[in-house]
């Protein structure tokens, strides 16, 4: 039985049609109760709903084979799993935003404020820059508007949110969507059926470039 | 002596020392502590710079181990011609990845040291699959040749970031972010191709050599030739099925170099077994010999599903003040001698579980 982590939320549903199409559907998942874990044992399949954030530990940690993950939680917490596929779905991107007109003049240590801390550090690094990390949880717009950061490191949409609080991206740093990753060992041992799903996902995924 | 006291580790440990000793591997006993500077001069070979430091009595600083092959090499002395066959089992002390907080690994492996041949690589494979086969039947081991690998990579780019981001993404197994690296550097496209190759072929070992020759045969044929003779050698194996070809075991490319693998055991949820020949680091200690080794990470047998036990004890035996103790002691004797454990109390403990409870009356006799 091949255990797959969803993320709860609309791309979770998206994502689950589509492991439907490829034949690993599961009827009662779309059934209207509080169950937490929905089997098929006709096509040895279970999937389960899990905070988004939370699907890469579930599959480090083996609770679950394969999963999808967005991007943005594979670059933060950079668990040990395979990164199997790009599903195309859920395309966003991580940017750096500030007031608009705001110029870095490189004299004082940048203040940056995001949920993404490793994501941040990591491309000032790349760069040289001297940052101090404001750790957030959310509503991240608000600390250069607040003066509690310069800048923000954040995931940008459509950059609605943005451009209503009068702030603008000023650099691009990795493009974000959702990918199905599998924990290593289970890949090992349960590779025939993790290829067939990813051959199914794949020709879905093709189709609509 | 009764063996379903033992843990499933400690059973490890006994049948590991047994099988190393059969092909004449030496125990080495190392000192918990090593000088914390020759670890810091060499972290890149480390999964972590984090160390436990302590001062000594003379104020120098040292660290307790987080790696035993450091420890092992540095102790060693080279004599050509001839190779140094060790067997350990230490605990090791390093930051775990996933909660950052420092750990207690308990590691068994060998290391062998001196001028390897196909002889050794194929004797450290075996010993590897043999160490899983001791634990349980349903284990697979990867093989990857960095040899390979750094042929392919000297023909395509010579670019060190490139290079970093493709090996990383050969690890994932993402072959998406392959080809967009692959675009981004303006790598052709029949280079991408068979760079991409190292993601997708993997498993059988005959077919993986196959396909490789046919992708990229001619440039790197050196490193070809020893995975073919190695494979050919794994053949009349009894777990040659067990042992397959994957790139995306990929171990850091300024220490390891030729074949690298990497174990794993039906129910662990990470890798349990990790090694590879390390020429590169030898070089870089000043050592004149090459080696190849492995580690077990024995601590991850936990993980294992296994048969706990229903009850604490079979047997509580309940006495009081007025119970004559060699009557106690004559009724424990009695029971141990019928197989079973006894628990001798005054009162139930909280929490045991226990089978059966026997209490004794002043006399010393059940009741």
């Amino acid at each position: 039985m091949l255990n797959v982590a969803l993320p709860k939320g609309r791309l979770g549903e998206k994502v689950y049609a589509m492991f439907e199409k490829a034949g690993f559907e599961c009827p009662s998942i779309r059934e209207n109760n509080r169950k937490l874990i929905f089997e098929n044992p006709e096509k040895q399949v279970r999937y389960f709903w899990v905070k988004p954030s939370d699907v890469a530990i579930y599959v480090e940690r083996g609770a679950a084979d394969i999963g999808i993950a967005g991007k943005d939680i594979l670059l933060e917490y950079q668990p040990e799993v395979y990164e199997l596929l790009d599903l195309g779905l859920g395309k966003c991107r991580m940017a750096v935003a500030a007031p608009v007109g705001f110029y870095d003049d490189g004299e004082r240590t940048l203040r940056v404020a995001t949920k993404f801390p490793h994501i941040a550090a990591n491309h000032y690094a790349r760069i040289g820059r001297e940052i101090d990390i404001i750790k957030l949880n959310g509503s991240i717009e608000l600390a250069p508007i607040l003066g509690l950061s310069n800048v923000i490191v954040d995931i940008v949409e459509t950059g609605t949110t943005l451009q209503e609080n009068n702030l603008a991206v000023v650099e691009n740093i990795v493009p974000i969507s959702a990918r199905l990753i599998a924990n290593k060992a289970a890949f090992h041992f349960n590779h025939i059926q993790i290829e067939e799903i990813l051959d199914a996902l794949k020709k879905q995924v093709d189709s609509n470039d | 002596m009764d063996e379903n006291v033992l843990k499933r580790e400690e059973k490890a440990v006994f049948g590991l020392r047994s099988l190393y000793r059969k092909y004449g591997y030496l125990p080495y006993k190392m000192s918990k502590f090593e000088e914390y500077e020759y670890y810091i001069r060499n972290k890149d070979f480390l999964t972590s710079d984090r160390i436990i430091t302590f001062n000594d009595t003379n104020g120098k600083l040292l660290a307790l181990k987080p790696d035993v092959t450091l420890s092992i090499i540095k102790n060693g002395g080279d004599a050509p011609g001839c190779k140094q066959k060790v067997y350990y089992n230490e605990n090791i002390y390093r930051v775990s990845g996933s909660t950052g907080q420092y750990r207690e690994i308990m590691q068994a492996g060998l290391e062998c040291i001196g001028d390897i041949d196909l002889y050794d690589i194929y004797e450290t494979v075996s010993l590897a699959a043999q160490s899983l086969q001791l634990i349980s039947e349903d284990f697979v081991i990867q093989i990857s040749h960095l040899g390979v690998l750094a042929a392919v990579l000297d023909r395509i780019s010579g670019d060190q970031k490139f290079r970093q981001s493709a090996i990383a993404y050969i690890a994932e197994k993402n072959a998406h972010d392959l080809s967009r690296l692959c675009r981004e550097y303006g790598i052709g496209a029949e280079e991408s191709r068979i760079l991409s190759g190292f993601v997708t072929i993997y498993g059988n070992r005959e077919w993986v050599l196959d396909q490789l020759e046919a992708l990229c045969g001619s440039w790197a044929e050196e490193s070809l030739a020893q995975l073919k003779a190695l494979s050919k050698m794994l053949d009349k194996t009894e777990f040659n099925p067990k042992i397959l070809f994957d790139f995306s075991v990929v171990n850091n490319m300024n220490y390891y170099n030729g074949i690298v693998f990497k174990g794993f055991l039906n129910g662990i949820c990470d890798g349990i077994l990790a090694g590879g020949q390390y020429d590169k680091l030898m070089q870089k200690l000043q050592r004149k010999a090459g080696a190849i080794g492995f580690a077990i990470y024995l601590d991850l047998l936990e993980q294992l599903p296994g048969n706990r036990a229903e009850y604490d004890v079979d047997v509580l035996l309940l006495y009081n003040e007025e119970t004559d103790f060699s009557c106690v002691s004559r009724q424990v004797e009695r029971l141990i001698a019928e197989g079973k454990n006894v628990y001798a109390q005054k009162q139930i403990p909280p929490k045991l579980r226990c089978r059966q409870i026997v209490r004794l009356g002043k006399d010393g006799a059940e009741c």
